[in-house]
């Protein structure tokens, strides 16, 4: 009896010790590094000093910014703003920059931004603009990449929701916005279980011209889907944008489900050439449809907001052969054209397969009128008439796809989390790696171009959860690279990103770094209220409004004592920042001014406004660590009570000091 | 004999240089600097690499106190281009009337004025490196900031190297062309 009780507590203690061991197993991490490489390091490797070969434009998502990156390396270059007022650079704060987040409905401080995308010549990246779509309130934004600023933002009336936008032609003669959420047209107060009845979706076609000034060229008026990506044809289908759609059941509640049920929805493919001949025959409406233009001036350094009254709308009815559906299942997201223009791939998220149709067969199709029916006056065409191959069970819910220069596809699988690389006209898979975790968008860069570049592919994730040292319930959303030079596709590098990194884009650093300004010529400044030299500095009153013309440079601001001013003034500081050396911005704060920093670059003037609250004399100073004298650059403006007769005075200096 | 004449008159074809390159440049170079500052002496002006050196080179300078570089405050900057208008005028002369005192007037003097130049800007150098306001931000005991008059030197946290630049090599290459004119002239004249 006492043997036995010795053996039963033996075997407990041992139980208790695997139980405990177990457990601490499971629990431990250990991290997925998809069998890395050990020369992966290198790879990615870009020494102190050396440059990254690749630009990366990664979309800041629901920050409404634009990150750029270098790669290999996965360095931090800079995060330019464009949809959200940015307190870092001033932007949307400064009187300036404000009027580039106008729109109807007044001032906007935030956007969802989604889709980078570069210019093109000939289908290949030029390094001239970037752009990307405001999916919220619809906007599409240029971005000049010889400064790397928002130079230019466009609302898109009619529109609920930008998503399929801005996916240039191929000679950027347009960039497109397509309505994810089809919205009632004209824009009224109905019920919204008239969906079918009232509701209506737009694609709209920008045209941007050699300047880059975008307007929009026309609109096709549609059946109340859901447009969800789009690309343009290039090549042999240079001429044509195609356009995913999904909740062709045009439902209006609860759409996880109800937008679920056709096992097919469409491709819509626009001839937007045969559109310029309808424009040129006058086949439109012109409808009213205010919207904003914004452009940014490098010369005089302010933006300006202008109203565009009305838009060109095309219909169905009105011009045959403007559009046709492509039958795809189920729920295309994206849609992606084959560097070479043929191959037209709709990955239905909700499908086992990926379909893919020739731009060959579908020109036979309109050719032989293979309809199968007529949805508001746009032919459907027959299924098997336009469809090239079918890539079976790659994975599950499939994305988006890019191309590298050998003829191969990658394609993204959200709930598999992958990347399934295969063959185009074989349809056959050729390697598969994971990605981390739940990739969105990839990119290649020059991927969705008649040039890719295959050397590097990066995943856009929309799940981090395990990648990086928690941060607390937030993380930043994880991007890893992978070489895809070989045959087999290999993991490198793994990154946070800013926001959500919906798309991105990339190409050669040669292509942009030359063209890239070092300083803005003082010369060819053109601001009304610029001071080109400290002897241009003074303070003016006019009524109950003073503008202050202050410079600054290397390491003091002129006027750097100022009197006079009052409270309930409506002051406004123009800071002329006179360096003309790269990479020596001045900035500006003044204590109480309830707005960001000013943080002006060489040769730019930027104006602040500041309504004085409180008698006294408060300090600013300089905020970008200038020189070695930049804590001494500062100054006083002196505040007086409303109505005090205090003399509108201002100086830098002793008197006995020359200016 | 024909090549004296035409050396000659080459030498005076090779000053025009003057008014279209820069005689000299000084460059500094710090680790903050990575493309350098390079500041441009013409017979004429003052300029640099990139249209804001001067501009540039003055915000340096004036954390140590060093006189503001203005063109207008440096009459050399009147006075050099009629000088070289007029050796390249009596290049021409000389090659024309062709007599052998011409020949050496025209060098000795050309060589005696450019000496004269190269201690002016000498004089000049060391007025900017020591004659320093006494209120300046930063003071650095025993150190020198005259910048060489050829060659490099450490000036605080920068090399500071002050060489020709292609107005000064044609100079250089217009006296030696001036030399040899006159070398030959003389020999002809001995034979």
């Amino acid at each position: 009896m006492k043997k036995q009780l010795y053996y039963f507590t033996a075997a407990l203690a041992i139980i208790f010790t695997i139980a405990i061991f177990a457990n601490s197993c499971n629990t431990s991490r250990t991290a997925n590094t998809g069998a890395l490489d050990n020369d992966a390091a290198s790879a990615v490797y870009v020494a102190p000093g050396e440059y990254d070969e690749y630009y990366g434009f990664f979309s800041g998502g629901f920050s409404g910014q634009v990150s750029v990156y270098g790669l290999p390396s996965g360095r931090l270059l800079k995060v330019i703003p464009v949809f959200s007022q940015d307190a870092e650079k001033g932007y949307g704060y400064n009187e300036e920059t404000k009027p580039m987040l106008n729109t109807t409905f007044g001032f906007i401080p935030w956007d969802d931004a989604h889709h980078p995308e570069l210019s093109q010549t000939n289908g290949e990246t030029d390094g001239r603009w970037l752009f990307i779509n405001g999916n919220n309130t619809p906007r599409i934004a240029r971005l000049d990449l010889t400064t790397f600023e928002t130079a230019e933002i466009i609302e898109i009336p009619n529109s609920g929701g930008n998503h399929s936008s801005p996916f240039t032609t191929e000679n950027t003669e347009y960039v497109v916005a397509g309505t994810r959420f089809s919205v009632p047209y004209p824009q009224k107060d109905v019920a919204i279980d008239s969906y079918k009845e009232n509701f209506k979706g737009m694609l709209s076609f920008i045209k941007v011209n050699d300047e880059g000034h975008m307007e929009i060229a026309f609109q096709v008026l549609l059946p109340a889907f859901d447009y969800d990506l789009a690309h343009s044809g290039k090549g042999k289908s240079h001429g044509w944008t195609f356009f995913t759609t999904y909740n062709t059941e045009e439902k209006h509640t609860l759409l996880e489900v109800n937008a679920s049920q056709n096992d097919k929805d469409f491709i819509a493919a626009i001839n937007w050439k045969k559109a310029e001949e309808y424009i040129a025959q006058g086949k439109y409406k012109e409808i009213p449809a205010e919207h904003y233009s914004n452009r940014y001036d490098e010369k005089s350094h302010i933006a300006t907001s202008t109203l565009q009254k009305t838009v060109k709308v095309l219909t169905p009815e009105d011009c045959p052969g403007l559009v046709y559906f492509l039958p795809t299942p189920k729920s295309p997201h994206g849609v992606d054209v084959d560097p070479s223009g043929e191959y037209i791939i709709g990955n239905g998220k909700l499908s086992a397969d990926l379909t893919v149709h020739s731009f060959t067969k579908m020109l036979a199709a309109i050719e032989n009128k293979d309809f199968e029916t007529t949805i508001a006056s746009v032919p459907v065409l027959k299924y098997d008439k336009v469809v090239s191959g079918v890539v079976t069970k790659p994975g599950l819910g499939p994305l988006h796809t890019e191309f590298d220069n050998d003829g191969n596809a990658y394609t993204t699988f959200f709930i598999s989390s992958e990347i399934v690389k295969w063959k185009l006209g074989t349809w056959e898979v050729l390697d598969r790696i994971p990605a981390y975790y739940s990739v969105g968008h990839l990119m290649i860069p020059g991927g969705d171009s008649k040039k890719p570049d295959g050397k590097y592919m990066v995943a856009l994730n929309k799940i981090t959860k395990d990648r990086y040292l928690p941060t607390g319930p937030e993380m930043n959303h994880s991007a890893q690279l992978y070489d895809i030079s070989g045959d087999k596709m290999k993991l490198l590098l793994d990154f946070p990103t800013i926001g959500e990194p919906h798309y991105a884009q990339g190409i050669l650093a040669s292509k942009i770094t030359s063209k890239s300004k070092k300083f803005y010529p003082l010369e060819e400044n053109e601001h009304p209220h610029r001071a080109l030299g400290e002897k241009d500095t003074k303070v003016v009153r006019d009524g109950s409004e003073v503008h202050i013309y202050m410079t600054s440079i290397r390491s003091h601001f002129a006027p750097d004592n100022i009197e006079g001013i009052k409270v309930g003034d409506k002051v406004f500081i123009h800071l002329t920042n006179l360096e003309q050396d790269f990479d020596v911005p001045h900035g500006f704060a003044i204590q109480g001014a309830r707005t960001a920093e000013l943080l002006v670059m060489p040769g730019q003037t930027e104006t602040m406004y500041w309504e004085p609250q409180r008698e006294g004399v408060v300090p600013f100073y300089c905020t970008d660590f200038c020189s070695a004298l930049h804590q001494e650059m500062q100054g006083y403006i002196r505040v007086s009570p409303a109505g005090s007769s205090t003399e509108l005075k201002w100086s830098m200096g002793e008197p006995d000091e020359e200016l | 004999m024909k090549l004296p004449r035409i050396l000659i008159f080459l030498a005076g074809i090779l000053l025009i240089s003057l008014f279209i390159w820069p005689m000299w440049k000084i460059t500094l170079l710090a680790p903050q600097y990575p493309d350098g500052v390079q500041m441009h002496i013409y017979i004429n002006k003052i300029g640099g690499k990139t249209p804001g050196t001067l501009q540039n080179v003055n915000i340096l300078n004036h954390y140590i106190g060093m006189k503001k570089i203005t063109p207008e405050s440096i009459p050399e900057l009147k006075y050099m281009p009629p000088i070289v208008i007029f050796y390249i005028i009596t290049a021409f002369i000389v090659g024309i009337f062709n007599k052998k005192w011409m020949y050496w007037a025209w060098l000795i003097s050309l060589i005696l004025v450019l000496s004269i130049g190269l201690y002016d800007f000498y004089l000049w150098e060391y007025d900017y490196g020591h004659s320093l306001d006494p209120k300046a931000p930063m003071k650095f005991e025993g150190a020198s900031f005259q910048p060489p008059l050829i060659g490099r030197k450490e000036i605080i946290n920068f090399t500071a190297i002050s060489l020709p630049h292609i107005g000064g090599y044609f100079l250089g290459l217009s006296i030696m062309l001036g030399m040899v004119a006159t070398y030959l002239k003389s020999k002809k004249i001995k034979a």
